[in-house]
């Protein structure tokens, strides 16, 4: 059974889109679509549990060896994201199973199959692959964004679609010219080429420089993000709350690239412009927190902001670093889909005023203020939550790096601005014109319950810490010795050789 | 041929992002399906041209390299089955905003 448990995840999530399209009797689309997230948990569980004796599992789809056929891997990484992903999908669906599905057709088949794209993106180890279930996890993510109608989703859609398909084009120019230098596509048979000479290196660079592009114009890295805060805002609240993990995509893709098969053959293509841009990046985020006008575009300019602050960690390529990235990355996707949730519960609760900041009447709920106020120390990084526990690993971590100064400075001070951004806006939802009472509209179960689970999840990794640091040490500590994962999808080294002798 | 295919490559994406740059949604949907043309071509030609052989592996016989072929077949249908929802988009944005123009409906 463990032998062929790498392609459950994406098994499950399109045998259920299936289901749902052939019966579109909405109340079982939401059964399956639950029961699919949940079977997505409790499979990504037990690839987190099997992942941590250290091994890489490797599923050679078809049964083809690894440089010939597509393998799906799985390491600590890969099962990490895995669970992380299927913990945010479940979240998400609860919420819109509460009525934002009935705004339009098709919504259980398009989400289920957005979770395939993002989980296969995680699993696969090869790059053609990996376009493909981007192309997967976009494609639906263009109709999810669509979903529910206006004006302003479908503006955004459109410059969103045309972005990602210059994307798309620039990753097949990248695919080809990698195929044409190197003559592979498998990303442990790229690491095991580059060190080798018989190529042409200028061009495979150009290759590798491309595909890093892509992969930041996924992440929302500077130049490239003026899309995300727009599109993030426009679109429907459980779906947003998804998308706070597809900026992950790219920064996970850009990791797993720069560990195996950059730093050991051409350690230097990161240096001196992805710091900097990413501290651009959460400069340019922490000034969009302050100016943002409504709740949901508050929490998109914070997705970007996270992201800003995980890809300053990608140019270093220590260990500790990592391990403290991926807890950084953990603790923020979860309070980023939080914040959307939450921003759609208050809307609920104020009538007319919905998610505007403005003074309008307050949230009746005493569950939702507890909510925000908890939410949103997580989310500036003060103690005690999980906010404050990650932005202390990476300060910690960075010190002794290069630019070590310039970043301590402006993560300090975007988490200043971002306070100040989140205790005002507060202010005004909670505290201004006390006296106007809200709609007293209830919030339906399924609501409340995904954004207490997503908003619990900042005090609970903060108790969980110690379990959590440690696993993502194990993780980074794994990640960083790729000859590991080269040997474990081509084979031990003397097959390699007989191999490439008949080649 | 080399040539010839070089400068097919290069007119398709020259006139493709041109067009993406333009104001219109018809526009910028006909540069996105050159863009996809050129890339299309490109990739075939990651696998070096070859004249008058078959993509099977036989013994002594020359032959073409069949992967490219496979990943230009899976590019032509991602990239049509995202041409078309474009259009959809492209088609919904005209009439609920009453013009094509890619910022349509934005306050001023």
């Amino acid at each position: 059974m463990s032998t062929h448990a790498p392609i459950l995840p994406i098994l499950i999530a399109f045998a259920a889109a299936l289901l749902q399209m052939v019966c579109d009797r909405l109340s079982f689309q939401r059964f399956v679509g639950l029961l699919s997230a949940a079977l997505l948990v409790l499979v990504g569980i037990w690839l987190t549990w099997l992942a941590d004796d250290g091994q890489t599992r490797v599923y050679a789809l078809g049964d083809w060896p690894a440089p010939f056929g597509i393998v799906l891997v799985v390491d600590r990484l890969a099962a990490a994201m895995v669970l992380l992903a299927a913990v945010l999908g479940f979240a998400a669906l609860l919420y819109a199973s509460a009525g934002f599905d009935q705004r339009g057709k098709h919504f259980h088949p398009l989400f289920q199959l957005q979770l395939m794209g993002l989980l296969g993106a995680f699993l696969t180890g090869d790059l053609f692959n990996l376009f493909v279930f981007f192309e997967v996890m976009l494609l639906a993510s263009y109709t999810l964004l669509a979903h529910g109608g206006g004006l302003a989703r479908t503006r955004a859609g459109i410059s969103y679609v045309v972005l990602n398909l210059v994307g798309s084009a620039l990753f097949l120019i990248a695919l080809g010219l990698l195929y044409g230098t190197l003559g592979t596509l498998n990303l442990a048979d790229v690491a095991q080429r580059l060190p080798l000479p018989g190529y042409d290196r200028a061009l495979t660079r150009l290759a590798l420089a491309l595909l890093i592009a892509v992969f930041v114009l996924k992440a929302g890295l500077l130049p490239l993000s003026f899309w995300l805060p727009q599109t993030y805002t426009a679109a429907g609240v459980p779906v947003a709350a998804l998308f706070a993990i597809m900026t992950k995509v790219g920064i996970v893709a850009i990791l797993r690239l720069q560990v195996i098969a950059l730093a050991p053959a051409m350690p230097d293509l990161l240096d001196h412009w992805l710091t900097p841009l990413a501290l651009a990046t959460v400069v340019f985020a922490a000034l969009g927190t302050l100016a943002a006008a409504r709740l949901r575009a508050l929490a998109a300019w914070l997705v970007l902001l996270s992201a800003g602050t995980l890809l300053v960690t990608l140019a270093q390529t220590s260990a500790a670093v990592t391990a403290a990235t991926l807890f950084y990355l953990v603790h923020s996707t979860l309070a980023g889909a939080a914040f959307f949730l939450l921003a759609g519960v208050i809307a609920e609760q104020r009538g007319p005023a919905a998610d505007l900041l403005v003074a309008g009447p307050q949230p009746q709920a005493t569950w939702v203020r507890i909510s925000f106020l908890v939410l949103a120390t997580t989310l500036a990084g003060l103690p005690p939550f999980s906010g404050f526990l990650g932005k202390l690993m990476l300060l910690t971590t960075l010190r002794e790096v290069a630019a070590g100064t310039a970043v301590w400075v402006v993560l300090l001070g975007a988490g200043f601005v971002v306070m100040i951004a989140l205790a005002h806006n507060g202010g005004y939802l909670f505290w201004k014109h006390r006296t106007l009472v809200g709609p007293a509209a209830a919030i339906a179960w399924p609501r409340a319950t995904a954004t207490l689970a997503l908003v619990a999840a900042g005090p609970l990794l903060a108790v969980l810490a110690r379990p959590l640091s440690d696993y993502t040490e194990r993780t980074a500590r794994q990640l960083h010795a790729p000859g590991a994962y080269v040997a474990a999808v081509l084979g031990p080294a003397p097959a390699r050789i007989a191999r490439e002798a008949i080649r | 041929m080399e040539a010839l295919l070089a400068i097919a490559v290069g007119v398709l994406s020259a006139c493709g992002v041109f067009l993406i740059l333009r104001a219109r949604t018809f526009q910028v949907l006909l540069g996105l399906t050159l863009l996809s043309y050129a890339v299309n071509l490109f990739l075939f030609a990651s696998g070096r041209l070859r004249f008058d052989a078959a993509p099977l592996i036989r013994a002594g016989a020359s032959y073409t390299d069949p992967l490219p072929q496979a990943l230009v077949l899976t590019a032509i249908v991602i990239g049509f089955g995202m041409t078309a929802y474009l259009a959809m988009l492209a088609l919904r944005a005209l009439s609920e905003a009453g013009t094509d123009h890619v910022d349509a409906g934005r306050e001023p």
